[in-house]
């Protein structure tokens, strides 16, 4: 059975004139420990799928069941990494950000502080503890942004775009360390991303949905190994083959 | 990233001696009489007996005093009321209107009122600033919450923070910005309010009495001088008190730049 379960999700908004539907009839299940990237081109709906899988958004058709419960609204076994690096609290350092789930949670000084620290070290950024976010670098916020959602122990991790804003060396080096967490952490993850070649480097299984409405077109398992050779002929034959679905 | 502590302090005396400068031109300009525009050293010299004769620090304390008082009790209520008011849209629609009309009345319109309902004194020219000062807090505080970054807010609520986690721990602090220039704002016009109600209330203490009473008696050197202390008290709580609490929080987080000088 899967982990996390969506049969038939549609959303439709209205704006001034009209009802403008985002997404219609998609499904699909994500296993345990599974990493599934959703690709799509911009305004395909994907964001808004992950909203609804967050608990932002209610669908207005269909249902969501993780680990067999349905779902509506937010919860602790989800956590969520967004594209911005404003997403952290300018007020708090990168350890007291890691910290504020745990809080939330009820935890005690001393095991947050050490949980913290923990998942800091995860990430590489064990040494930046007492930095404010604004000391921070782009990669290095988006770190501690993954650190503070995996933090108080979710068994989903919900990522919109969490490395689109870097520059592409940096965004290398970040698609590895995601990899080296997940296999750490043995979450089940849903990556939205746009970037073809991310979501092969990193997808156990990659969702293409196409717009207007957003629509479930393919689905493609990449069985390669990690780590994955960027350059590999393999490589490029899943990247073609995702592309020719987003035509 | 700090810059010498000296060179603002240099700019400050620069600008200082230029005022002194254009001051003491007009003085001997003969415009008026010297009687009524005193030389830069009249001025001071006037000053320092106040302050010899500890006249001074009586004045400067009372009018502390009231503006400090006025302005906790703005703050105590006004803060809160901006912060609902930014989070609860009826708390909005009922303040907002009430607000907006009573904010633009000049605290000193009210000082005749002001009187009759609380007598002459104290409680006259705290109230007045209590009814200045709370107006800037309120809108800063509201505008400031509104503002605050709707990701911090859903990163929150992700992590299981309820609405009163969310009130505390995200939206004060992310309002902060604001608040501080609210509370900036609310200082000076609790200055215009106190000196004010100082001069018309009939308190017998304070640097807007001090004013007042110097007219009978045609000290303008006593009426600069006071001008100057209360300028000059305006310095020092920009300086040690919104400064250093802008550098340690909004400042030390990267939300402002801080300002010096």
């Amino acid at each position: 059975m899967s982990h996390i379960d969506l049969s038939g999700i549609g959303y439709e908004y209205a704006t001034a004139d009209r009802a403008v539907v985002a997404l219609r009839d998609v499904s699909f299940g994500v296993a345990e420990s599974e990493f599934l990237c959703v690709v799509g081109r911009s305004g395909c709906g994907k964001s808004t799928l992950l909203n609804i899988v967050a608990g932002f958004l209610a669908p207005t058709k269909g249902e969501i069941r993780i680990g067999g419960r349905t779902v509506s609204g937010r919860g602790l076994d989800r956590g969520i990494v967004f594209q911005d690096f404003a997403q952290l609290f300018p007020w708090r350092t990168a350890q007291r950000n890691v910290e504020f789930g745990l809080e939330m949670k009820g935890l005690g000084r001393g095991e947050r502080a050490q949980t913290a620290r923990r998942f800091l070290e995860l990430v590489n950024l064990e040494s930046f503890a007492a930095a404010y976010p604004h000391e921070l670098s782009g990669g290095m916020q988006q770190r501690v942004a993954i650190a503070r959602a995996l933090a108080y122990n979710p068994s989903v991790l919900l990522m919109d775009e969490p490395f689109a804003a870097l520059d592409a060396l940096t965004r290398d080096e970040m698609q590895s360390m995601l990899v080296h967490v997940w296999r750490e952490t043995r979450k089940t993850v849903i990556y939205v991303t746009h970037n073809v070649a991310e979501a092969v480097y990193l997808a156990d299984r990659i969702v293409v949905l196409t717009p207007h409405p957003g629509t479930l077109r393919a689905e493609i398992r990449v069985p390669l190994p990690r780590p994955r050779d960027v350059l590999s002929v393999e490589f490029l034959d899943y990247q073609k083959q995702v592309v020719s679905f987003l035509r | 990233m700090s810059r010498p502590a000296s060179r603002p302090i240099a700019g400050a005396l620069i600008g200082a001696a230029i005022a002194a400068g254009i001051w003491e031109s007009f003085a001997r300009s003969g415009l008026f009489s010297p009687a009524l525009t005193p030389s830069v050293i009249d001025i001071l010299r006037s000053l320092a007996g106040m302050i010899a004769s500890g006249a001074l620090a009586v004045h400067v304390l009372a009018t502390l005093g009231r503006i400090l008082i006025g302005l906790a009790g703005s703050c105590l209520v006004g803060v809160p009321l901006g912060m609902l008011m930014g989070r609860f849209r009826p708390v909005e629609r009922f303040f907002l209107p009430l607000v907006s009309v009573l904010s633009p009345i000049p605290s000193l319109a009210w000082v005749p009122l002001f009187i009759l309902w609380f007598g002459l004194g104290n409680a006259a020219a705290i109230g007045l600033v209590v009814y200045a000062a709370i107006f800037p807090l309120v809108l800063n505080t509201w505008t400031g919450v509104r503002s605050v970054n709707r990701l911090w807010l859903r990163a929150a609520e992700a992590m299981g923070a309820d609405p009163r986690t969310l009130f505390l721990k995200v939206v004060l602090p992310g309002a902060l910005p604001f608040i501080i220039a609210g509370f900036r704002q609310a200082f000076a016009r609790g200055w215009i309010a106190v000196v004010g109600g100082e001069m018309i209330a009939s308190t017998t203490r304070g640097l807007g009495f001090v004013i007042f009473d110097a007219k009978e008696y045609l000290n303008a050197d006593v009426m600069m001088g006071s001008l100057l202390v209360i300028g000059l008290l305006g310095l020092g709580f920009e300086r040690l008190v919104f400064q250093t609490i802008e550098r340690r929080s909004v400042g030390r987080w990267g939300m402002v730049r801080t300002g010096r000088g």
